[in-house]
């Protein structure tokens, strides 16, 4: 007998670090002890991208959504709902009124290419996959297409590459074909490693069959062999369903010799890389797998003519190479139907930051910020005014509030001093300091530079010194001055993207935020109080009643006072974290 | 190296001159052809371009980042910006964020006066740096007494790190933690001493600051020379010659052995030889056991020459399986230095224990060779005191303010100190084994070879082969320099080795340096390819206008077999010439 309900229990890694690997075998244990085993199945999937309603539970056919699932609620879920057709209200997302996906907010502007199959799909299974038309595309590829007609489709879909630089795929794809070689490579990029951002992780955790069947693909359309995905080793669980995944294609003859008996020979090996950010820069990657130190050499020549071990290689990211499948399938008509004019298809992007509903979210192309944070994102957490948007992660730029409704595509927002890069999208509000925030993205880049070349190893160092300065209540304006020295030997003299694109952060902010450098240099004033070296805080006598609250939160017990008597702050010891300020209900605490 | 095959050209506008060059020419080489030294740092003709420092960076239409000259090849119909204003800015603020890291105490460094990056300052006109300074803290390692690392100095070009792992294939140097962290250390951070490095130098010798250099032994020999008790004596090596004068102004390539010699009587050594005298040595012994092996199968072909204390040292670590075919003979500094403190003390009627030795040698690895086996002591004494490079006994001749243009030119002392043209083609890549082949004619046939000139053995190519054909027997000879040459010859052995066959060789020249030890890491800075080969035809000349050029025809080796060694492989000879080799760790930890 078919089953006939569903349990997709969400298995990526937010999810699995909440304790979803309980809630499935639970789960599995009630179902069986009602009896219900031959009739409900209980599914791990990947991620549903709702992460911060995780852990995620859907249940099928009825599209019931539950989210914050604890282990103990697997009991109720099942006796309740699945036994008795009753579902669990209290776990519904927003309460009783919206029980179904359709519902909800968070994936009403969405539209899923690239993630299809997450949160769909048990990934570690390959029938799934081929239930829902996998491997489909490579036999379509294999037994009906010419190399030339899958890079016309892809040429026609107006895919470009979504690891940051938004080149052409079509292109990669025909300057290796054309590359006079006989034996050439295909690579996965999967050192995904932008702050925040874990797009390619969860596609591969959910569905990584998609870029095993688009790396097979590529390789005939470029006419290559050997395939690898260069991934993170922070990434286990990633690494796992990509292992299962290849031993269930190699085994039903999906990859490996004469697939499908077409002749044609595709294998992928995978290669672990070390955790570096720079890495994800296609030289130094190719130098990692190479078994070198991961640093960047000069382009051209391009990968795509002289790559991995001198060979022709076609370097493409996680979520390119998912797109692939689909675009095979439907036509490169149907998904330059999307998204905007230079720009076609979905972007995927990882929402964090100040957002109510943070995740993993893929919209079309030419979706707005302000339809992604507000409508999407569910808006700024606690009531507080948005102040600006990052996106590129370390290389991209902020956007600030004016910008707001600016359709998203590369050209719009590299206009606007940013750039798409590989989807990590935090958001800020007004308690955010842009100094800061920017001081955290110089730090990041700063220690993952590889140490190559002069104007990024010490270039980025010195601008984060001369920031560090101006949230300390050192700078001057000459250090503005330097910044946009330094920025400039870095953007036009750094060997590769990770230094040409470090300054972009902090020269966008000066163009939006331009005054709140100035009020940091010159009032020696951080305006959100983030800059703790330039705030004091103190108790107004006249407002304290005494209630000793800010004095038990105080950390290092330097708030003295008389039970309903006004308290002091011994501004000798105090380290300003701000606790006494969060803590106050009578506005006696001041920040200056 | 010409072909046949003619290359195609391409077509490109620099600063709006039309410029037409071979494909694959770099932007960088293509300016100079017009003029322009477009200004580098991290580039150095003899290596692959690493493209760090940033410094050469030029603008091409078209591209929003400026590319690096030194590693972009021109294309055709490119139109190439080599200076405008926004170029030099951009090339100064780099040069200043360097000059920010970099301690900046030109005045105590052993590079003052020849530095690069001090040249670049200069030359853009630095007066002040912007930025605030930040130099790491970091020890400096002279764990092997040879070759000093000073990391605080380092400008993380690479240039050492590519040297020892692309053209020296020893792999001692690695690029260590990353960012702002990075140093150029021993693989695996360890001291050098501990690394598989082999002391060639080549590090110093390409470095363009004063990171790393030789271990200066200038103040040893100051004393020794002051000390009353002591007869100091020195030799200088074939190499020395012809280089030493770049530090007083002559162009590369003078011979100006006899003004060398003129200096170090100065200095104060009681009696001034010539290794090259220990080379023609070497010949009739190296010569010898050639001849006895390839005639008399009195051990294992190929011979490979033993004179290079880097290669030995790699061989060691690197290629045990040829320990049976080093030529057993020391090197010709060794050998003299032997000979000073037998032969000539007795002659002399000289204490051993009162002759101080000091070799002036264009290696740092000869430091090391000094003392690397019992074989190289006389007891508790080793035979050299010390050895010092061509860039040490340079300053040293500075500090006293000796005019060594005006010098008069001098003789070397008796009775160690007169030289064959073989004895002095030592200094070069190819020329041990010419010298070898010289006497190997004339002992195998008794009779002079028809033409002395052995040409093919000559020049930079990396490995030099060469058939010769002695009393109907035809001799296959290679000549290799430059570490990463060396395994493709060895190779070959080891392939002929694995069948069973003939060797692929009879007899294999190693030397460890780029060009030899003309080219050697204790030479004076600057060297690239035109310079060595200027240095090599200075030495080839040197031998062109000797009277005699061959070893066995040097009347003072003549006279020191007859009066003291016997005959080459004498019992003495090995006692005191000779020496052995033992498999070394590649790493001692």
């Amino acid at each position: 007998m078919p089953y006939s309900q569903f349990v997709l229990v969400c298995a990526g890694t937010a999810c699995d670090s909440c304790q979803s690997r309980e809630i499935y075998s639970r789960l599995t244990a009630a179902v069986r002890s009602q009896g219900l085993e031959g009739r409900v199945q209980v599914v791990r999937t990947g991620c549903f991208g709702f992460c911060a309603q995780g852990p995620v539970v859907k249940v099928l056919p009825d599209e019931t959504f539950y989210v914050q699932v604890r282990p103990e609620d697997a009991g109720e879920i099942v006796a309740e709902h699945l036994a008795k057709g009753r579902p669990v209200k209290r776990l519904l997302y927003g309460g009783a009124g919206r029980a179904a996906i359709a519902d909800i907010p968070f994936y009403q502007k969405q539209f899923r290419i690239v993630l299809r199959n997450c949160g769909v799909i048990d990934p570690e299974n390959i029938e799934e996959y081929i239930a829902r038309e996998g491997y489909e595309a490579l036999a379509t590829v294999l037994t009906s297409m010419t190399p030339e007609d899958v890079i016309e489709q892809v040429r026609i879909s107006g895919l470009r590459g979504r690891g940051g630089a938004g080149y052409p795929t079509w292109k990669k794809w025909t300057f290796t074909k054309n590359a006079d070689s006989d034996v050439k490579y295909v690579i996965c990029n999967a050192d995904e490693g932008d702050p925040g951002a874990y797009m390619d992780r969860s596609t591969l955790e959910g569905d990584p069959h998609s870029v095993l069947e688009a790396m097979a693909i590529a390789g005939y359309a470029v006419g290559a062999h050997q395939g690898y995905i260069y991934i993170r080793a922070e990434y286990p669980l990633a690494i796992h369903r990509l292992e299962v995944a290849l031993r269930q294609a190699r085994e039903l003859g999906l990859l490996g010799r004469d697939i499908l008996g077409t002749g044609f020979d595709f294998d992928v090996e995978l290669r672990l890389g070390a955790g570096a950010f720079v890495c994800g820069e296609e030289t130094a990657l190719i130098a990692s797998i190479e078994g070198h130190r991961g640093m960047p050499v000069p382009r051209p020549p391009y990968p795509a003519v002289r790559g991995l071990w001198g060979r022709p290689t076609v370097i493409n990211n996680v979520e390119t190479l998912a797109n692939i499948p689909v675009i095979i399938l439907k036509g490169g008509a149907w998904f330059a139907s999307i998204g905007t004019e230079t720009s076609k298809g979905t972007k995927v992007f990882a929402l964090t930051g100040k957002v109510n509903n943070s995740g993993l979210i893929e919209v079309p192309m030419g979706t707005t910020l302000r339809e992604i944070i507000f409508d999407i994102g569910g808006g700024i957490k606690g009531g507080k005014r948005f102040k600006a948007a990052q996106t590129g992660g370390p290389s991209g730029g902020v956007i600030p509030e004016s910008f707001l409704d600016t359709p998203i595509d590369y050209e719009s927002l590299a206009k606007l001093g940013s750039i798409m890069g590989s989807g990590g999208l935090i958001v800020m509000d007004e308690d955010d300091c842009i100094v800061d925030v920017n001081k955290f993205y110089l730090e990041f880049t700063v220690d993952e530079s590889c140490g190559k070349c002069a104007p990024c190893r010490i270039g980025g160092r010195t601008m984060f010194n001369l920031l560090t300065d101006i949230t300390e209540g050192r700078g001057t304006v000459g250090h503005i001055e330097q910044i946009h020295t330094v920025a400039h030997a870095m953007q036009k003299a750094s060997l590769c993207g990770l230094g040409q694109t470090a300054p972009n952060p902090v020269l966008s902010s000066l163009t939006y935020f331009g005054e709140e450098y100035r009020v940091h240099i010159k009032e020696k004033r951080c305006p959100s109080g983030r800059c703790r070296a330039l705030v004091t805080y103190t108790i107004l006598a006249d407002k304290c009643i005494g209630c000793t609250l800010c004095a038990r939160r105080c950390p290092v017990n330097c708030i003295r006072g008389e039970r309903r008597q006004p308290h002091v702050i011994d501004l000798s010891r105090c380290i300003k974290c701000g606790e006494c300020f969060k803590a106050c209900k009578f506005g006696a605490v001041q920040r200056s | 190296m010409t072909t046949a095959r003619t290359i195609p050209t391409v077509k490109a506008e620099i600063n709006g001159l039309e410029c037409e060059v071979p494909e694959g020419t770099t932007i960088l080489q293509a300016a100079e052809r017009i003029g322009i030294r477009i200004p580098r740092l991290c580039y150095h003709p003899d290596l692959p371009a690493w493209a760090a420092c940033g410094i050469c960076v030029v603008k091409v239409e078209g591209s929003p980042k400026m590319l690096r000259a030194c590693a972009t090849p021109v294309e055709d119909g490119m139109r190439i910006t080599t200076h405008d204003p926004e170029i030099v800015r951009v090339r100064k603020s780099v040069l200043q964020l360097l000059l920010s890291t970099h301690p900046n105490d030109c005045l105590r460094c052993p590079r003052n006066g020849n530095c690069e990056l001090q040249r670049l300052a200069a030359d853009f006109g630095i007066r002040e740096v912007p930025f605030a300074s930040r130099v790491a803290s970091l020890p400096t390692d002279d764990s092997t007494r040879a070759v000093v690392l000073n990391p605080e100095k380092c400008v993380k070009c690479g240039r050492c790190a590519i040297v020892c792992q692309r053209m020296q294939n020893v792999w001692a140097l690695e690029f260590v933690g990353r960012g702002d962290s990075t140093r150029l250390a021993p693989t695996g951070d360890i001291q050098l001493a501990e690394s598989p490095c082999i002391r060639c130098g080549q590090c110093s010798a390409h470095c363009p600051v004063g990171a790393i250099y030789e271990h200066d032994e200038t103040d040893r020999v100051w004393r020794a020379l002051q000390n009353p008790d002591l007869h100091c004596v020195v030799q200088i090596a074939p190499a020395v010659r012809v280089a030493i004068g770049e530090a007083f102004g002559y162009e590369p390539g003078t011979v100006l052995t006899g003004k060398t010699y003129a200096a170090l009587r100065r200095l104060g050594f009681q009696a001034v030889f010539d290794t090259n005298f220990g080379a023609d040595l070497t010949i009739m012994e190296e010569a010898t056991e050639f001849v006895h092996r390839f005639l008399h199968g009195a051990g294992p072909l190929p011979l490979i020459t033993s004179c290079c204390p880097a290669w030995t040292d790699y061989m060691e670590k690197y290629a045990p399986d040829f320990i049976e075919n080093f030529s057993t003979a020391k090197s010709p500094h060794a050998m003299l230095a032997a000979m000073a403190k037998t032969y000539y003390a007795q002659v002399k009627g000289l204490d051993p224990a009162k002759i101080y030795m000091v070799s002036v040698m264009p290696c740092t690895a000869k430091k090391f060779e000094i003392i690397r086996s019992r074989e190289m002591f006389d007891g508790e004494r080793p035979y050299v005191n010390v050895s010092i490079t061509t860039r040490e006994l340079a300053r040293m001749i500075k500090e006293c303010g000796i005019d060594f243009m005006e010098l008069p030119d001098e003789e070397a002392d008796s009775i160690l100190g007169y030289y064959t043209g073989a004895g002095t083609i030592f200094g070069a890549t190819g020329g041990v084994m010419e010298a070898a082949l010289r006497t190997a004619h004339y002992l195998i046939t008794k009779r002079e070879a028809p033409d002395i000139n052995f040409l093919p053995l000559r020049g930079l190519d990396g490995v030099k082969e060469a058939t010769i054909e002695i009393a109907g027997r035809t001799l296959r000879v290679a000549a290799a320099h430059w570490m990463n040459n060396i395994e493709t010859v060895l190779d070959r052995v080891r392939e002929t080795r694995r069948r069973g066959e003939e060797p692929a060789y009879h007899f294999i020249e190693v030397m460890a340096c780029r060009g030899g030890c003309v080219g050697g890491g204790g030479q004076p800075y600057g060297a690239d390819d035109e310079v060595r080969r200027r240095r090599a035809s200075g030495i080839y000349q040197d031998d062109a206008m000797s009277q005699k050029r061959c070893s066995h025809q040097n009347p003072y080796i003549q006279k020191l077999y007859a009066e003291f060694l016997g005959a080459p492989l004498s019992a003495r000879a090995h006692e005191l010439l000779h020496t052995h080799y033992r498999r070394r760790p590649v790493y001692a930890r």
